[in-house]
């Protein structure tokens, strides 16, 4: 993950945010979020009561009492606004960067004549650029929008989205052909076909999501409101109905008691934080350099319970490497490591490369096979070789190409070469076997190597309820034997482009939800019907818009960072409603015998916080209300912690946290506040 | 230890004891598994399908399932209000009693309909024998109605995806017939060995001790009490309760009835585990609803044997305990922990005057009723439940960071808010109650016996006991009069359906829905964790909403007394 803007409060982001606290206060903005509506209602009758005290009403308490709660319900509510806008500065600031370099690039457009593209180039802004149209980019240029290269190959730097320094190489035709706006050409010329309409490219897409403009709530979100919305209906008949009780017990309550018990009441922690929490998400998927066409997708990630990776760059580090040199009996090791290196000198298949490496410097340093001949492989023969100067044939290859060749020069199969050939097969790896003028000499063992740490990873997704597959082109002994090895639930192999889009359906007919990572334009039927299709920036444009996000990393192993972020999403909204809830067991024995203890003085038992007097307890509850916010403003960007120790375990965590620990807090911070409160009335 | 103690803690494990093959029996009635009762049965039901053209085979969705149930509850609804308005002119009246008023026999049919029987009349001048039949008609049914109902959400909880969720007429039928009619049978004849009258003659003419005449009143009682406390219904044949010598003879019959009526809750907890099972699932509901229970039980009996530091101070002595408005056969003991089983199972009958109880036994009392899901009454306590599991399920499945889902499907926008509404329908109901009668005191607060705080419980209690269909009076208020008649009358309706139907909506729509596997990421809800969630959200909504209102009634009158 990138760590760029990692402290998480900067000044300019404090001074953007701050403004926007204050334009949040809008009523119709804010009618969106129910519970801070009511908040804004209790905090304008407020008003109300102030200006009714200074035109002479004396049953209210005094002006300065009142006015102070007006101000602590006003902060409130900008605290609350500030969450939301700090998340949005947030996202918005990297967006604003790359929305710039964006709007100042000039873009070489071939004019259409007629049918044909003639190579006419006119320098238009890159807004002007229409679906369909084609331009041209040099060494330099930084490529005005999201494009599919029709003609040529050039080397791109893709920092300015993904933060990666390494440049990439693009081309025409096949599944690295697509370009991303706000990128860099460093060598060559490309010819790109646009592929997107004007404000919808990929950072369109982008900035508008974390700007909040095109953010719609998700279903998770939208049943957490309706529950927030429940409890605050539930405090408003509390505290309505508590005027005529109190009247029948003949207990005057104040306005400002009335209004500062029920806002203590409803759950203005989360419902202040809630919007916050969301933005945060998206924020940290995109810190990840995943860009999310919806909240949703990010929230379905949590959700997921079935996860297809592809093995080549996944599971395993690209290509199968050489691991032991076997000679055959009685032939020496060296002279075997000679006939092996000796053939492979020419090889520029990463198998050759691996097997020179094996050998290492020292065998490596005295040979060479200038003069000889260089045998290709084919799929006739099935072996590669070297023919030297000196008459030696060398070849290496297949286990049946290299016995047929032996047998019929007259040689035996070595016996214990075979059983070894058996051996490494049934292991997992492939024999190579090399042959010396048609006598065997010994076989190369060739595995797959899997990439350090990937157990780890998958036995944490296990213990997160995730069931990994491992797709491969393998035979099947190959892939079981590999699927072992690193830890894989289950696997695909032979692997077809349907037999994929086959799995994700069949595991979804059982309920599950199935995510997946692709690049090619034949992964994006699976893509699509996956639950999170996540498509590597690097692949084709079809992939892209086939899947719900977008990894700008085109790292595979992604997909579970997602999942977490997905968890640790719904997991901070759970643990602050739980928290927020949790507060009203103190804030009850707080204000309730507060309101009751000067018509009802046997009521002091109640008062189990020993507090002060009934103005300062009000007081300090609504202040404990407000600054709890800000308090956990931090926690609502960074996210609750995922930790894979099953869902029991979890829960009891939180619920011990957050739970527990929102009971007891505020019996502390009320108590403490109201000590402070004290020593000025 | 106390005989006292040794009695009550004997009362729960019996009930407990028993519980849990009665839980296995119902599990097979509701399968549709053959039992016993089958050869008696059977012929008598098809007979009466065939006459009634109703086909008991046909599946049904949960709206299908909520049309029958309101239909029927209508017509019965119907016929109770004819039956009491004109049953002074009926036969089976020996005593000549009167006709019902309108508002009365409104407030009358409602509340034997809904399971609650709140009786704004007194059994002996109040109706008459073909009303008391009637009566028990209701207390059969309206029990069959509430398991009928909890049928339907066993049904829907199992794991598959449909619509369909078995037949209601079916449901109906053999809870009533199955399982309602032989325990209370058996209740019903240990009634009548222990003294209880079975008769339709008048009232009885004895000469006592001192050559008065006394007249007094008997009937069919047995049968009658037996299916009050069977059905959870709580109905008095007297105007008494089961304080009445008749009603409840001696401390034996005190345990029966007391058993009998806690034994259908417990055993529809159980039989949830054996019907889908998952047994582990049935224990933890069963043990936070019993972790509630003590948490008012314990208090309320060691209050009441403890006795009334007031009357201490007069120089009384008051080592038996709190023995105002209890019966000496009793006991403190017994008398406090009938109140809180009465009030957790929602049937409301009683064995003393709750009135008289301590301020924190009636505080208890009313917590009981404001949660009105420890254990509850018969089938809706388990929907009651459900509901708070639905709402713990929501909030602790974010927590672990994953969708919330319960028993394999998932809980969204539409179950969240109907579970809010069922949750916040029980607040509103009572407190709005209680602030009309308080505000426009003219109407309701006038009628009380006790001013100040007691009074206040007075009231909190009456709409506490008709919203959570209990049906028992914290009495000293004269709630006979249009206004207690028709308002209570109103919060029985809306408190019996609202919170059948909700829950049935919810289980339907989640029936409906894709089943997703269990997996390492679900949460467990047969754990203790979950358990203690469950039970911090009840108090949470539940009881702590009711904390302003308890502050002025209950709790002011406890530390007044300190």
């Amino acid at each position: 993950m990138k760590t760029k803007n990692k402290s998480l409060f900067q000044k300019e982001l404090i001074m953007e945010a701050l403004k926007q606290s204050f334009l949040k206060l809008n009523p119709v903005t804010l009618f969106r979020n129910p519970i801070m509506f009511t908040v804004e209602i209790g905090t304008a009758v407020m008003f109300c009561v102030c200006l009714w005290i200074l035109a002479g009403e004396q049953s209210q308490g005094s002006f300065a009492y009142n006015f102070t709660i007006f101000v602590i319900l006003l902060f409130t509510l900008l605290f609350a606004n500030f969450a939301e806008a700090i998340a949005e500065a947030r996202g918005k600031a990297q967006a604003d960067s790359l929305r710039k370099t964006r709007e100042e690039t000039p873009a070489k457009k071939i004019e259409r004549v007629g049918e044909l593209h003639v190579n006419e180039v006119v320098v238009v802004p890159s807004s002007s650029l229409v679906k369909g149209d084609v331009f041209i980019c040099e060494a330099g240029d930084i490529i005005p929008t999201d494009g599919e290269i029709i003609e040529g190959l050039a080397t791109i730097d893709e920092s300015a989205i993904t933060g990666e320094s390494a440049p990439v190489i693009r081309e025409a035709g096949g599944d690295k052909s697509s370009v991303t706006g706000g990128t860099k050409v460093l060598s060559d010329k490309i010819k790109v076909q646009v592929t997107i309409e004007h404000g919808e490219s990929f950072l369109d897409k982008m900035i508008a999501l974390v700007e909040g403009a095109s953010r719609q709530k998700t279903p998770n979100e939208i049943a957490l409101t309706i529950l927030l919305a429940g409890f605050t209906l539930i405090f408003i008949i509390v505290c309505v109905t508590l005027k005529p009780f109190a009247d029948y017990a003949n207990i005057p309550i104040t306005i400002a008691a009335f209004i500062s018990l029920f806002v203590c009441l409803i759950p203005t922690t989360i419902g202040g934080l809630l919007s916050a929490i969301g933005i945060a998400g998206m924020d940290r998927a995109l810190r990840a350099n995943v860009i999310t066409k919806s909240g949703k997708a990010v929230e379905t990630a949590g959700d997921i319970d079935v996860l297809l990776l592809d093995k080549t760059g996944t599971i395993t580090i690209g290509n199968r490497k050489a691991t032991h040199f076997y000679p055959a009996n009685g032939v020496a090791e060296s002279d075997f490591v000679k006939a092996c290196v000796l053939s492979s000198l020419a090889d520029e298949t990463p198998e050759g490369k691996s097997i020179i490496e094996l050998a290492g410097k020292d065998a490596v340093r005295n040979l060479s096979i200038e003069g000889a001949t260089l045998i290709k492989f084919t799929a006739e023969t099935r072996s590669s070789g070297v023919n030297l100067p000196n008459g030696t044939k060398i070849r290496k290859g297949a286990f049946d190409a290299i016995r047929n060749l032996s047998v019929n020069a007259g040689f035996t199969f070595p016996k214990e070469t075979a059983e070894r050939v058996t051996e490494i097969s049934s292991n997992g790896g492939t024999p190579l076997v090399v042959s010396e003028n048609e006598k065997v000499v010994g076989v190369i063992e060739l595995q797959d190597i899997i990439k350090p740490g990937i157990q780890e990873r998958f036995e944490r997704l296990r213990k997160m309820g995730v069931k990994t597959v491992m797709v491969t082109g393998d035979n099947p002994l190959t892939a079981k034997f590999i699927a072992e090895k690193a830890g894989v639930d289950d696997f695909i192999a032979e692997a077809k482009p349907e037999d994929k889009m086959n799995y994700i359906k069949n595991e979804q007919q059982l309920g599950k939800l199935v995510a997946m990572m692709g690049d090619g334009t034949n992964d994006a039927p699976a893509l699509a019907q996956a639950d999170v299709g996540v498509a590597m920036n690097s692949g084709t444009q079809a992939a892209k818009e086939a899947g719900n996000m977008v990894d700008l990393d085109n790292d595979p192993t992604k997909l579970i960072e997602i999942v977490e972020i997905g968890k640790q999403l719904l997991m901070t909204r759970g643990t602050l409603t739980t928290f927020s809830i949790a507060n009203d067991v103190a804030k009850y024995f707080a204000i309730i015998p507060a309101l009751f203890i000067t018509a009802i003085p046997s009521l002091q038992g109640l008062n189990i916080m020993q507090l002060h007097s009934p103005e300062s307890v009000i007081l300090s509850a609504v202040i404990f209300n407000a600054i709890v916010i800000p308090f956990l403003i931090p926690l609502a960007l960074k996210g609750v912690t995922y930790k894979p120790i099953g869902a029991s375990a979890l829960l009891r965590r939180n619920l011990l946290w957050y739970g527990l620990g929102g009971i007891i807090v505020p019996f502390i911070g009320i108590k403490v506040i109201d000590i402070a409160v004290a020593l000025f009335m | 230890m106390n005989t006292e103690i040794i009695g009550i803690v004997a009362m729960f494990l019996i009930t407990l004891g028993l519980s849990i093959p009665l839980g296995k029996y119902i599990a097979k009635v509701y399968t549709g598994q053959k039992t016993f009762l089958d050869p008696v049965f059977n012929p008598i039901e098809k007979l009466f399908y065939k006459i009634s053209g109703i086909d008991a085979t046909k599946e049904m969705n949960w709206k299908q399932h909520m049309f029958v149930l309101l239909t029927l509850n209508t017509i019965w609804f119907l016929l109770g209000m004819i039956i009491l308005m004109c049953q002074g002119w009926l036969p089976l009246n020996p005593d000549n009693n009167p006709n019902m008023t309108a508002d009365l026999a409104f407030n009358t049919a409602i509340s034997f309909l809904v399971n609650c029987n709140l009786q704004h009349y007194s059994g002996e001048t109040g109706v008459t024998y073909l009303s008391q039949l009637f009566l028990m008609f209701l207390q059969f049914v309206s029990a069959g109605i509430g398991l009928a109902a909890a049928a339907v959400l066993f049904n829907a909880l199992k794991e598959r995806t449909t619509e369909k969720l078995g037949n209601f007429y079916n449901y109906f039928i053999k809870s009533c017939t199955r399982i309602l009619l032989p325990v209370s049978v058996v209740v019903a004849v240990v009634l009548l060995f222990n003294g209880t009258p079975m008769t339709f003659e008048g009232k009885d003419t004895i000469t006592t001790l001192q050559g008065d005449t006394v007249q007094v009143s008997t009937g069919p009682v047995a049968a009658f009490t037996a299916i009050k406390h069977v059905g959870t219904n709580g109905g008095g044949f007297f105007g008494t309760n089961s304080s009445h010598p008749l009603e409840n003879p001696n401390y034996f019959t005190n345990m029966v009835e007391m058993i009998a009526q806690m034994i259908i809750p417990f055993a529809m907890i159980f039989a949830l585990g054996f019907y889908l099972n998952r047994r582990k699932l049935s224990w933890m509901i069963f043990s936070v609803m019993t972790i509630g229970f003590l948490a008012l039980t314990v208090p309320t009996v060691m209050a009441e044997m403890n006795g009334n530091p007031e009357i201490e101070a007069m120089g009384i002595d008051t080592s038996n305990g709190a023995t105002e408005g209890k019966e000496v056969r009793f006991g403190a003991a017994a008398s406090g922990y009938w109140s809180i089983a009465t009030t957790v199972i929602s049937t409301g009958s009683v064995n003393s005057m709750h009135d008289s109880a301590m301020p924190l036994s009636g505080m208890n009392q009313l917590l009981a009723m404001m949660v009105n899901c420890f254990y509850g009454s018969c089938g809706v306590g388990l929907l009651n439940f459900y509901i708070f599991i639905i709402l713990a399920v929501f909030i602790s499945g974010l927590m672990v960071g994953r969708t919330p889902e319960f028993l394999g499907k998932k809980i969204e926008a539409r179950e969240m808010k109907i579970a809010m509404i069922v949750a916040l329908f029980h607040t509103l109901l009572i407190l709005v109650g209680v602030a009309l009668s308080t505000g426009f005191p003219e109407q309701g607060a006038s009628t009380l016996n006790n001013p100040g705080f007691h009074g206040f419980s007075e009231i909190l209690y009456e709409f506490t006991s008709s919203s959570a269909n209990n049906g028992s009076g914290f009495e000293g208020l004269g709630d006979n009069n249009p206004w207690w008649n028709i308002t209570t009358g109103i919060v029985l309706l809306l408190s019996r359906f609202l919170p059948i139907i909700g829950p049935i909506a919810i289980a339907g729509i989640l029936a409906n829905k894709k089943h997703i596997p269990e997996s390492a990421g679900t949460l467990k809800t047969d754990t203790t964790t979950f358990g203690l969630m469950i039970f911090s959200v009840i108090a949470i909504i539940a009881a702590l909403s009711f904390f302003p209102a308890l502050a002025l009634g209950p709790i002011a009158e406890y530390f007044s007394m300190k």
